[in-house]
């Protein structure tokens, strides 16, 4: 049964993919130039079946890596018989050639899941448009299939076969990190619809409401995925590495902010486009942008022009290749705005400072400078490096010193911004509401002052409760105009829920900021404080894994007398790899984690000490939690399936739908 | 004259776009080719006097110990190499350093390594070394701005650092860069 | 090829095993210590990816930060201690650069794309009210007069 998945069978399925891609891509487009409805519905049905070719390639390769097929190149390098079995699966994307297969394999996907949205329900999707927008992803889909069957083919076969596969870096084997991928690069791909959609938007020369909907709608997708990755992998970071750091201004890691940040400001611009018509160009050029970032990441985390951590083994070649892809893809886009972006009508309402369009406005300013000082601190380096030959470093100080600064307005502008209406905005019965807000952000201010000793992060943890409570204030009083409590709409709900994400996030970082550590030499049974709490190291023993073995403490954690917790930190040490790591324990009541992580083991003697490294960290599960929170507010969203309420809207869908349908 | 600006705005993402792609097919072309290294660091102590450190001390029948002092009173260029018996390039240097050996004149300084095991090492890959400095705590070797081993700089005679390797030395590099200096040393002096 | 043999080394001692040396290299007195830690933290760890000397377990970083802790201990200013490790190490080793006309840009650009931002919110907002704005005296007249030429 399982010959059917052979690792020659993938590379077929793959193949097949890239001719259905290829299909995609022309065949709407002889239709949409010959007028041919047939031919542009194909698409639809081509797309489909594009993505189940390249599912079953990719289920291919995760039955190879299952079966320990060592004949497969890439499964000998990364994987070994000793490898737990959900690693054997998860190990699959975990390097190159694996992970640009699941790539495509989620491009294909998003390209299945326009095909079959839209069909029915109130929001449909023009038939023209749908096509173009499959054209777009197909030709997309075509390049990275022909790049990962050219230069990293994932079934590559090796002769001779070994007896054993090499076995996979003992840190990327947790669970955290094993749906980390997929759950990224969803985000990631995710983008390349948006992007379809302003492409064809150029191509097609028209923007209403109704493609601010459907860009919106995708952008939120992408970008809830996104939020879960960046939270996954800081929460990665912060369990993994073992120092308590949580973001470290890496490169790839601002590799993903960057797309983060201008999707955050596509989505709140795409809903400009949608409820008022306006914005138009600046929306087309962000979602543009968006994809282009997310691309790029990809390029430099896989080129090694990026000095960082997390780099995959680089390859100048691949570089190249991925490179004029994104040239083509990038570049192409950018041309086709230069070219069709003035001649699109700049329709729309007034535009008055005071409305919630002009909050939204604000926003995008603020959201946009934040991620030019990204992009600006990550590719500076190696720009310098090539124009002047100087070497320079940017790291956390300089990030620290020029985000806070704009995230202190940002977050400003949310409290203000939910509780404005559209259009014209009147400030008297805002502010007023906004009164108790204010005053709790102030208090909350002081508060923070005495506990938190740093007047940067009270500010802004005065500010995060400002943004909930006037987001909750709002929320409130617009249920109050609601008949029904079941009838609140979801929309209002997702954004209260993104909105309090944030400021939790932002919480966390200030508590964060009052984190307390200490470094020990411990012998059994010696008592340490830190915090207010008693911590002992009770006993240390050896503890056998499935490929490794590891040194386990016991620490015993108590306060006033009471035992608080008991943390078994390790050290483990894999033979096969000849690599120890250290594996945290964390203690968390959700308001603080106390954190514990053994270190070298000195023998002297008798008497053998040991390093601990002790943390108290107030907050930080908030820091995740947030993203969280701002990711189910996003899934939330999706599943308002609404497209406009309300007369005044009335007129413009029906003028929406007049131009759709063609 | 509307719809010139308005044109002229819409180019600027292609401009932006078109120089970070040429800087990025630049930089992966310098990659290729071995100029442009991401992971290189500058060295500032190029084309200044050598940094003043304290008198290292010899190894026993290997070669007696220096300090700056002594380095600045050659007169002739010598090739300070930094080197520890614990790092694998060092191992794959030395048999080009004990070639070059006869001619140039090449100091070590052992980082951060036990005495004993050093001489071992040094003993066993024929002594290429004129003579040898310890610095078990790498303290002379901040001084010199050495990141880790093997690095090698060259010093004229009175001091002044022309040139800075943090590679294990090879023959391309020394009969490409090092060879040339020391022969426009020899020229100059006569 | 020593940068690789430092990748690798980087890959096998493992990336957690953060400064956990010894409790000893910690000063005595909190303020100080705060300082120093505060200085480390700008500081990169040369051999290490991103990461600052506080942060690292590497050895360079580990006798960096006890020259940091010397030389606050014997009272150098945080000026002097940047411009002894910058002489020595070059500005790579400072994880906030310096302003200078080089790095202008990079400093500049919040100021710099917060400024383009307005400035163009400014434009879209101003753009439509110009059309809509009330008549002055001058203009009323003119248009008396034209109607009632009628």
């Amino acid at each position: 049964m399982l010959e059917m998945f052979g690792p020659e069978n993938g590379l077929f399925a793959l193949a097949l993919a890239t001719i259905l891609a290829f299909w995609q891509c022309v065949i709407p487009l002889w239709g949409l130039r010959s007028d041919r409805l047939r031919l542009i519905n194909m698409a639809s049905s081509l797309a489909i079946s594009q993505a189940l070719a390249l599912i079953y390639s990719f289920f291919c390769l995760i039955v190879a890596a299952a079966r320990d097929d060592f004949s497969v190149r890439n499964i000998a390098e990364n994987s070994a018989i000793s490898k737990p079995f959900l690693y054997k699966i998860t190990g699959v994307w975990g390097n190159h050639e694996g992970s640009i297969l699941l790539w495509i394999l989620i491009l294909g996907l998003c390209s299945m899941a326009v095909a079959l949205t839209g069909r029915r329900g109130k929001v449909k999707l023009p038939a023209t448009l749908r096509a173009r927008v499959l054209v777009v992803l197909g030709a997309i889909s075509v390049g990275f299939e022909f790049f990962c069957i050219l230069t990293s083919n994932p079934f590559a076969r090796l002769f001779p076969v070994p007896s054993d596969g090499m076995g996979m870096n003992p840190l990327l084997q947790d669970p955290g990190l094993a749906f980390h991928p997929p759950i990224l690069y969803t985000g990631y791909v995710g983008f390349a619809v948006p992007f379809a959609f302003a492409v064809a938007a150029l191509w097609e020369g028209r923007v209403n409401a109704l493609w601010g909907w459907w860009v919106r709608n995708w952008t939120v997708a992408a970008w809830a995925f996104l939020t879960c990755g960046i939270t996954m992998g800081s929460w990665w970071s912060y369990y993994i590495l073992g120092w308590g750091g949580y973001w470290f201004w890496d490169p790839v890691e601002n590799a993903s902010l960057i797309p983060w940040l201008s999707g955050t400001a596509l989505l709140h611009s795409a809903l400009v486009v949608e409820k008022r018509e306006s914005l138009k160009v600046w929306t087309i050029l962000l979602a543009l942008a968006c994809f282009s970032f997310s691309l790029s990441g990809t390029f430099l985390v896989r080129s090694g022009i990026l000095n960082s951590v997390h780099a995959f083994a680089n390859d100048p070649a691949r570089g190249i290749f991925i490179l004029s892809l994104l040239g083509i893809i990038t570049g192409g886009s950018m041309v086709l705005f230069a070219w069709r972006a003035p001649s699109l009508v700049a329709e729309g309402g007034l535009f008055a400072p005071i409305s919630r369009e002009g909050a939204l406005v604000v926003n995008n300013i603020l959201l946009c400078s934040l991620c030019a000082v990204v992009l600006t601190g990550t590719m500076y380096p190696p720009f310098m490096q090539l124009l002047f030959g100087q070497t320079l470093s940017v790291g956390k100080p300089f990030f620290d010193a020029t985000t806070i600064p704009l995230t202190i307005p940002l977050l400003l502008v949310m409290g203000f911004g939910v509780g404005l209406s559209w259009k014209h905005a009147k400030l008297a019965p805002l502010l007023r509401r906004l009164s108790v807000p204010c005053a709790l952000a102030i208090i909350s201010f002081i508060l923070s002052l005495f506990w938190l000793n740093s007047l940067l992060a009270s500010l802004c943890a005065g500010l995060a409760i400002w943004v909930i409570a006037a987001s909750l204030g709002d929320f409130w009083f617009r249920r109050k105009a609601l008949t029904s409590l079941w009838h609140i709409p979801r929309f209002m709900v997702a954004t209260l829920l993104a909105h309090c994400g944030v400021a939790i996030t932002i919480l966390g970082l200030c508590g964060m900021s009052a984190a307390q550590q200490t470094v020990v030499e411990a012998h059994k049974g010696e008592h340490f404080s830190l915090a207010g709490y008693d911590w002992k190291l009770q006993n240390v023993h050896t503890v056998d894994g499935k490929n490794y073995t590891a040194q386990q403490a016991d620490i015993i954690v108590s306060r006033h007398h009471h035992i608080v917790a008991v943390m078994h930190p390790e050290k483990r040490y894999f033979e096969q790899q000849n690599q120890s790591t250290m594996n945290v324990s964390i203690h968390t009541n959700f308001l603080r984690d106390l954190y514990a992580v053994l270190g070298d083991i000195h023998e002297d003697g008798a008497q053998t000490s040991y390093i601990l490294r002790l943390h108290d960290n107030p907050l930080a599960p908030w820091i995740w939690l947030g993203g969280l929170i701002m990711a189910l507010g996003g899934f939330i969203s999706l599943t308002h399936r609404r497209f406009h309420k309300g007369a005044a809207h009335a007129a413009q869908l029906r003028r929406a739908r007049r131009q759709a349908s063609p | 004259m509307a719809l010139t600006r308005r044109h002229l705005l819409t180019a600027l993402p292609v401009i932006g776009t078109a120089a970070l792609g040429v800087g990025f097919w630049e930089m992966l072309k310098g990659m290729k080719s071995g100029h442009f290294d991401p992971h290189a660091v500058d060295t500032p102590i190029i084309g200044r006097d050598l940094p003043d450190f304290p008198a290292l001390e010899g190894l026993t029948d290997l070669g007696e110990g220096f300090s700056s002092e002594t380095l600045r009173a050659q007169t002739k260029p010598v090739l300070v190499n930094f080197m520890a018996s614990w790092c694998v390039p060092c191992v794959l240097e030395m048999p080009f350093l004990k070639t070059v050996s006869s001619e140039a004149t090449i100091w070590g300084i052992v980082y951060k390594d036990k005495a004993e095991r050093a001489a071992a090492f040094i003993q066993r890959n024929g002594a290429p070394y004129q003579r040898i400095g310890q610095d078990p705590q790498g303290t002379a070797a901040i001084e010199w701005g050495v990141t880790g081993v093997p690095e090698s700089f060259l010093v004229m005679p009175g001091g002044k650092i022309v040139w800075h390797g943090s590679a294990a030395l090879d023959k391309d590099t020394f009969l490409y860069t090092i060879r040339p200096m020391l022969n426009q040393f020899k020229e100059k002096a006569g | 090829m020593k940068r690789f043999f430092l990748t690798l080394l980087l890959l096998i001692a493992p990336l957690g095993a953060s400064a956990l040396d010894s409790p000893q290299e910690r000063l005595g007195d909190p303020a100080l210590e705060q300082r120093a830690e505060h200085l480390g933290a700008q500081l990169r760890c040369l051999v290490c990816q991103n990461e600052s000397i506080e942060d690292s377990s590497a050895g360079l970083a580990r006798d960096l930060r006890r020259i940091v802790r010397e030389q606050v201990k014997a009272g150098r200013s945080d000026q002097q201690i940047m411009d002894w490790m910058t002489q020595r190490y070059g500005n790579f080793i400072r994880l906030k650069p310096v302003f200078d006309l080089q790095t202008a840009l990079l400093w500049c650009m919040p100021v710099l794309a917060l400024l383009i931002g307005l400035g163009a919110a400014w434009r879209i907002w101003k753009s439509p009210r110009t059309e809509i704005k009330a008549l002055s005296d001058d203009e009323k007249k003119r248009l008396k007069t034209l109607l009632s030429k009628e």
